[in-house]
């Protein structure tokens, strides 16, 4: 079976800082794949390539087997491929559900049908859902930029599974998040990858997080993959460890 | 009433009091408050590219320029307002999307410069292809439409186009364009990832934002009914600038409270004499460090007050 993402021997130089050199691994439909690696080891440098924020200085990034290297990020997303950020990026004037309607009308028929059509290009009862979903129903009508950084980030999860994204590539999302809400968080995570058939890579530093919710883990060391299997195995395997603890 | 709609009805309203007030006033307020509406216009384009979109421009003079001379110069030869009218808003609206371009590349006061070329090169253009815009001796007896003539008349015409260009422009930011301006202003990058096409709508905030300085431009001529370059120098992209930052940039109504300041101040301050410009400038100084969203912040900051007392 064709996988859903596959990335061929990447590489991304800035100068003579290899962040990227020669990462290569698949994700198949439904997988939900974990990214962990120290701090500085590429990992969202990798995430920019796949997603076409950087163009790889060398490579292939493979979206169901068509070659996607360097596509722009709006074009990827129109293919089903969502994403969010390490830093939060919500837009801070518009409301919550406005976030949500504008992360999903792009999608809804031409560009001038949406000037003459309804303001909310018909997707308000979708923001609703998605509010409902990530327990935000009550801080709709609020601006984003008011918000809570723990809503905050809830928001710009449910942004990135607006328009029904096949493959989504969440860099950090538990980051800054309490506890609580983590473990809600999580639950809505594995909701959209089983009931909405949506295909996850997710960078992590909180590993509880990471075996909890990924069904296969990558480590990602220098800008190489340094492991690649099951989230236990991957958390005890010994370059994993001398990675993260140091020679 | 949503805020959406508070925005329309206020607009409206302006428009209407306009009306209202030319039936009962002088000649001079008549003139003053068609200059209002023309402003308004121009300054709710540079409020869109700028305020919604966050792209700076100043540029805007010379779109308006373009616009006027569109019209100053096919009138003589039969054509009718409307048309000369549409033919000046289609012209800027290409040359927008031109100017959108460098856009595209460069941000911020890099691109307050590219636009800063394209405002001299107009002028210059202006100034010195005398043989289509008449050089520093301009273009006169422009006329009016037929049923525009007077003054009282001429002033409804452009109150008229005022409040057309407000339903358009509510319409257009209320709509998914609008949130997608939003979206290019504070976040381009999420925007983009989002499947906002930055570059489509980068050219479309500049082109429309210029479509309506044209259209500003080709009402003033027949206003002022003699055109020659001065008035679309750098001076009147500034004072539009100033307009929507001033009104509030980023708010609908900004450029009706910006362009009602912008036109009335001058005949407040006049008992000033040569120090209006300077208490001009310190008024609007003072403004931006107490009430950076402009007039139309400051409203909000006193209603809000208002609600919390009660």
């Amino acid at each position: 079976m064709t996988p859903v993402l596959e990335a061929r021997d990447l590489h991304r130089h800035f100068g003579g800082v290899r962040a990227v050199n020669g990462v290569s691994f698949q994700v198949g439909e439904g997988e939900i794949l974990g990214v962990i690696g120290p701090n500085g080891s590429g990992k969202s440098t990798l995430f920019n390539c796949l997603l076409g924020q950087l163009v790889p200085s060398a490579g292939t990034v493979l979206l169901d087997g068509q070659d996607v290297t360097g596509m722009a990020p709006a074009v990827l997303n129109r293919r089903g491929v969502s994403r969010t950020f390490q830093l939060l990026q919500v837009f801070p004037q518009l409301s919550a559900r406005e976030n949500l309607i504008l992360a999903g009308q792009e999608h809804v028929g031409s560009r001038l049908a949406r000037l003459f059509g309804r303001p909310d290009a018909g997707l308000t009862a979708a923001a609703n859902r998605m509010l409902e979903l990530f327990q935000l129903t009550h801080i709709a009508d609020l601006a984003a930029g008011g918000l809570s950084y723990g809503q905050q980030k809830l928001l710009d999860a449910a942004m990135a599974f607006m328009a029904g994204p096949r493959l989504v590539l969440l860099d950090e999302p538990a980051g800054g998040v309490n506890l609580t809400l983590l473990g809600s968080f999580r639950e809505r995570l594995r909701a959209m990858n089983t009931e909405a058939g949506a295909t996850f890579v997710v960078i992590e530093h909180n590993m509880d997080f990471v075996m909890s919710l990924c069904t296969r883990v990558i480590c990602i060391a220098e800008g190489k993959v340094i492991a690649d299997g099951a989230p236990e195995a991957v958390r005890n395997n010994a370059d994993v460890i001398e990675a993260y603890l140091g020679h | 009433m949503s805020r959406d709609h508070a925005n329309l009805a206020g607009a409206l309203g302006l428009v209407a009091a306009a009306a209202v007030l030319g039936l009962l006033t002088s000649p001079y307020i008549v003139y003053l408050l068609s200059l209002w509406a023309v402003y308004t216009v121009a300054a709710t384009g540079l409020n869109l590219t700028l305020g919604y979109a966050g792209q700076i421009s100043l540029a805007q003079a010379s779109f308006v320029g373009v616009g006027a001379y569109t019209t100053a110069i096919l009138l003589p030869h039969g054509w009718p307002f409307g048309a000369t009218l549409a033919l000046g808003a289609l012209l800027c609206f290409a040359l927008g999307v031109l100017l959108g371009f460098p856009a595209l590349r460069v941000q911020g006061h890099y691109l307050a410069f590219v636009t800063l070329a394209l405002a001299t090169i107009a002028f210059l253009v202006f100034r010195n292809e005398a043989w289509i815009t008449g050089g520093i001796y301009g273009i006169d007896h422009i006329r009016r439409p037929a049923g525009f003539t007077s003054g009282r008349g001429y002033l409804f015409l452009c109150l008229i186009v005022l409040a057309l260009v407000s339903f358009g422009a509510w319409w257009l930011l209320r709509s998914p364009w609008g949130r997608a301006f939003i979206a290019l202003r504070e976040n381009p990058v999420r925007a983009a990832s989002l499947g906002v096409v930055v570059r489509d709508y980068t050219l479309l905030a500049f082109a429309i934002g210029a479509a309506l300085g044209g259209v500003a431009g080709a009402l003033f001529a027949p206003l002022v009914q003699y055109i020659e370059p001065t008035p679309f120098a750098l001076t009147l992209s500034f004072s539009l600038l100033l307009m929507v930052v001033v009104g509030g940039s980023g708010s609908f109504l900004g450029p009706y409270l910006g362009a009602l300041v912008a036109v009335l101040l001058p005949e407040w301050l006049r008992f000033l004499k040569d120090y209006y410009l300077v208490t001009y400038g310190t008024a609007v100084i003072l403004l931006l460090i107490f009430f950076p969203d402009g007039l139309v912040g400051l409203a909000e900051r006193v209603l809000a007050r208002g609600r919390t007392v009660k």
